[in-house]
């Protein structure tokens, strides 16, 4: 077991090709467009927020030239308010929901003054929390991304000391291993670890898998509760013909490769992301990004129907990628082991495949962007909890069904963004604390 | 942790930002959600004979796309019944001990006045404001603004009010005079324990063009009403220097007047107020401005080392001299960053046509060039450049000792030669 966090990536990475495709304000802007928000009361974007940001208010502190004051109100409210700054779907969250839209202005661009406020605390070294009095209580969270962070710290502002055990050799979860590199990369994800570590009293043991290293009776003999994030599962697979030809890899654990390290893609002429998702849409961007002539996204819907958003989407487009609709893969062509096509139907309009209209279309990469497995399964056989779909259920406290376990993020809401895994994470520590404080520990077998 | 406790003339607040006398401060339910938001004070809509108000009775003014930028009212004093006053203001008092709550007076004889200021004490004022400012409806009721301009009125109902009297009094003064000075003297000479400046200007908000009626409109008609809001500022400012730092005048100030956030208050104090009061920044974004308020002032208190108000309050009076103390060699000229240019060339033609004529296009792209031998500093074009510090004040060293126009007149000092001055 490593006990040391390891906060820092490898220097050479092919995510360093990108830059920002929203790129950062400089002072003029953010003022600009600060002075520009209405201040609305009660506002329509924090109802947006899964975290609940008092945006209005962190912005007007921005036009004051109250900085430290505007980023103090994001983080109260989220943690990873830089992450989430630089990879919220803000389009479909706080953003959409701006005032301005309805008047036909152009919105505020929350996100980017988000960043703006929250890269100059960065810089500045400014932390605003410290931890509380030591409760004496200890806390194991399995995970270390996003959930399991934003938890762990608000429990250590209450004073309990948080183990995060997490499986990778890197700190984060998907911030660092899997968001697209134009909106955040790795090295940033760590900056993020690292500062939120500052707080003290949160230890992270990297290289330790809940299953392989750790039981769930070492956890309950070692800690007073236990907080579950170890997000989703590896990709998903077709399970078809050729799928272990080289050059057929999971969208996200190649997403991994390109983040964490070097990819070679030389030969790569003719690329083709399978799945319709964001993930997918993901893909076929960075793959763009990195020089492959030719990206193209193979979903089994219309492109009205794809479950990738309609900004990313665009975008994609923009960077001439185009779409290949209605096409259900079936199976992977090969040339001396390395694949060379994909084998597919085309679909009718409930993406239902038509017999008799088999083709192939060339490539040289194939990404399968088809879904994330789950993990619920790891906790099936673990009395009290109820594992729906690979989903473990919690309740609106995110409570598992077994006292002394809650869980949040990813692996309980079935795979959404990292503002609704810091949400849960948060929201899960608040629950963690009050029952603790009313004298609860898995310790001892005393259960609730 | 600086202390952001405010003392003023005696009334104790835990931090200087209070309501004026306003509507944001006119029955107690709001006044208690101020306190909750974070307001240390508020001074009550002002107390007297209830009057009845007309409808509309607010207008403001738009500019460049900026709202409300200047506001104005033809509203009168409180229009609710005093017994419901008072019984609030008890209410309010009882459960916000720590908090200041000043009560604002204006009646007109000598027994209205000893009665209302008994019966305002009774229901726990920590301290009386004397509305000697409304300019507006009151003042032709031979109150307001009426008692205000008038010093010797001022000092004799300051003294009637002081002697009834048992917790401080502060007179708010109207700037609808020439000069402020005498007005805070009479206030001082009447007993005051403070002032508060400055109630609202006297103006005519606009105008209504197709119908020929002024604004704000009631029916066909309108009246002159009260100036106030961010544009009023720069008045505000100067008439709270002009009392700090004016030898005879020794009280306490509350300052107001267009105080929208954390750096306007800090002007105020930096002037000599003590206190500082807010309305229509208020009544355009409500009581939630104040936790920027609280929080920027602390940071800047941090920030410049300063532990208590009383470290910074009346700090920038000492720079406020006269004109003609000013140092007349002393030279800037304005510099463009060029890489910060966007060629907009608002700074040429502001020159050309509003200065000295000494910004030129190149010809060659668009980054204009300032001919410094011709520059007499004046500062116009950076006020009119859109970009930050793209346009800098430079000082020059042209060799001269500094020397001002009362030392030259005196001692025949010598004095760099004029620019632009042809
Ligand atoms: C390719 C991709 C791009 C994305 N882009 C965005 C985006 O732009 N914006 C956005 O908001 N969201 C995005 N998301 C979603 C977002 O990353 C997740 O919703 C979020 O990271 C979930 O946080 P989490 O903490 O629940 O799980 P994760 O981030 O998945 O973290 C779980 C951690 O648990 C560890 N773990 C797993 N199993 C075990 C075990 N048995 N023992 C110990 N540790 C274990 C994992 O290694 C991982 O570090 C993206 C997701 C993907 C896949
Ligand atoms: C609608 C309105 C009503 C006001 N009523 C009173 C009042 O009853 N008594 C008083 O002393 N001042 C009154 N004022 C003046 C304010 O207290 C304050 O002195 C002035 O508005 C300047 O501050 P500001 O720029 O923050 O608004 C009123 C102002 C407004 C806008
Ligand atoms: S602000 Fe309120 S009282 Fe005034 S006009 Fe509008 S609705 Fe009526």
């Amino acid at each position: 077991m490593s006990s040391v966090a390891q906060t820092s990536v490898a220097r050479a990475r092919s995510e360093n090709a990108f830059s920002d495709f929203k790129p950062a304000y400089n002072e003029a802007q953010a003022m600009a467009e600060a002075n520009r928000c209405l201040y609305c009361s009660d506002a329509p974007c924090i109802t947006a927020c899964p975290t609940g940001i008092d945006i209005p208010e962190f912005i007007r502190k921005i036009s004051t030239g109250n900085l430290k004051g505007s980023a103090r109100t994001i983080f109260e409210a989220n943690i990873l308010g830089m992450s989430c700054a630089r990879v919220c779907p803000v389009e479909t969250l706080c953003v959409g929901d701006c005032v301005y839209n309805q008047l036909g202005i152009p919105p505020i661009q929350i996100g980017k003054l988000q960043r703006y406020s929250t890269d100059r605390a960065y810089a500045k070294g400014w932390q605003f929390f410290q931890a509380g009095a030591d409760s004496g209580k200890r806390v194991a969270l399995v995970g270390a991304g996003p959930a399991s962070l934003a938890c762990a710290h608000l429990l250590r502002r209450r004073g309990h000391h948080c183990t995060l055990f997490e499986k990778r050799e890197v700190v984060g979860g998907l911030n660092t291993t899997g968001v697209a590199p134009y909106k955040m990369k790795a090295d940033r994800a760590a900056d993020e670890v690292e500062w939120l570590l500052a707080i003290g009293g949160i230890e992270v043991r990297t290289g330790v898998e809940l299953g392989r290293d750790l039981s769930v009776a070492d956890l309950e003999r070692d800690y007073d509760a236990v907080f579950v994030g170890f997000g989703l599962g590896p990709d998903g697979w077709l399970h078809a013909a050729g799928e272990d030809l080289e050059g057929v890899h999971g969208a996200v654990d190649y997403i991994e490769r390109l983040k964490l390290g070097q990819v070679d893609l030389r030969d790569a002429q003719r690329a083709l992301v399978l799945g319709g998702g964001n993930t997918a849409v993901d893909a076929v961007r960075e793959l763009r990004g990195l020089g492959v002539a030719d990206v193209r996204m193979v979903y089994r819907g219309d492109e009205a129907h794809m479950s990738g958003y309609a900004h990313e989407w665009a975008a994609a487009k923009v960077e001439s990628i185009t779409g290949v609709w209605r096409t259900v893969p079936t199976g992977f062509v090969g040339q001396g082991g390395k694949v060379a096509g994909v084998t597919a139907l085309r679909a009718d309009e409930n993406k239902r495949p038509i017999p008799g209209t088999e083709h192939t279309l060339p490539a040289d990469l194939v990404l399968l962007a088809i879904g994330q497995g789950k993990l619920g399964a790891l906790l099936a056989e673990v009395d009290g909890v109820t594992v729906s779909r690979g989903r473990l259920v919690v309740d609106d406290q995110q409570h598992l069904g077994r006292p002394g376990w809650f869980a949040g993020g990813d692996c309980a809401n079935g795979g959404k963004e990292v503002v609704n895994a810091t949400a849960e994470g948060q929201h899960a520590a608040r629950t963690i604390d009050a029952w603790l404080n009313d004298n609860h520990s898995l310790r001892g077998g005393q259960h609730a | 942790m600086p202390d952001l406790r405010a003392n003023i003339a005696g009334i104790r607040s835990p931090n200087p930002f209070w309501l004026a006398s306003a509507p944001p401060a006119n029955s107690g339910e709001q006044i208690m959600r101020a306190f909750d938001a974070g307001w240390g004070g508020a001074v009550w809509k002002t107390l007297g004979q209830p009057i009845q108000n007309v409808s509309s009775r607010f207008g403001a003014i738009h500019h460049r796309g900026a709202r409300g930028i200047g506001f104005n009212n033809i509203e009168l004093i409180t229009d609710r019944p005093l017994e419901t006053n008072f019984r609030e203001i008890y209410e309010v008092k009882k459960r916000y001990p720590e908090h200041a709550v000043v009560v604002s007076l204006m009646v007109e004889t000598r027994e209205e006045w000893q009665d209302i200021i008994k019966r305002s004490i009774d229901a726990g004022a920590d301290g009386l404001e004397l509305n000697f400012g409304c300019p507006h409806g009151m003042c032709e009721r031979g109150m307001g603004s009426a008692v205000g301009q008038e010093p010797r009125v001022n000092e004799r109902i300051t003294s009637w009010a002081v002697d009834y009297s048992s917790v401080p009094v502060l007179v708010k003064l109207t700037p609808n005079v020439g000069d402020i000075v005498p007005h805070g003297r009479a206030a001082q000479r009447g007993g005051a324990h403070g002032v508060s400046l400055i109630n609202t200007i006297k103006s005519i908000i606009g105008v209504d063009i197709d119908r020929f009626v002024p604004e704000p409109r009631v029916g066909g008609a309108s009246s002159n009403g009260g100036y106030c809001g961010a544009a009023v500022r720069p008045i505000a400012l100067h008439m709270t220097a002009a009392l700090a730092r004016d030898h005879e005048f020794g009280i306490p100030i509350s300052g107001i007047g267009g105080i929208t956030n954390w750096r306007d208050a800090v002007e105020f104090m930096l002037l000599g107020a003590s206190t500082v009061q807010v309305c229509t920044e208020v009544m355009l974004r409500g009581y939630r401005i104040v936790e920027d308020m609280i929080e920027g002032l602390d940071e800047y208190m941090s920030e410049h080392g300063f532990a208590t108000l009383a470290d910074f309050v009346g700090k920038a009076i000492p720079a406020y001299s006269e004109w003609g103390d000013l140092d007349l060699n002393y030279e800037t000229v304005a510099k463009i960053d060029a890489g910060k240019c966007i060629g907009c060339q608002l700074c040429v033609v502001a020159c050309q046509d509003g200065a000295h004529q000494c910004i030129h296009p190149t010809g060659e792209g668009r980054v204009p060039v300032i001919d410094e031998g011709e520059c007499v500093g004046c500062n116009l074009c950076q006020i009119v450049c859109p970009v930050p510090d793209c346009i800098s004040m430079v000082q020059v060293d042209n060799g001269f000792q500094p020397a001002t126009w009362n030392d030259h007149v005196a001692t025949g000092a010598a004095l760099r030669p004029k620019k632009g001055a042809h």
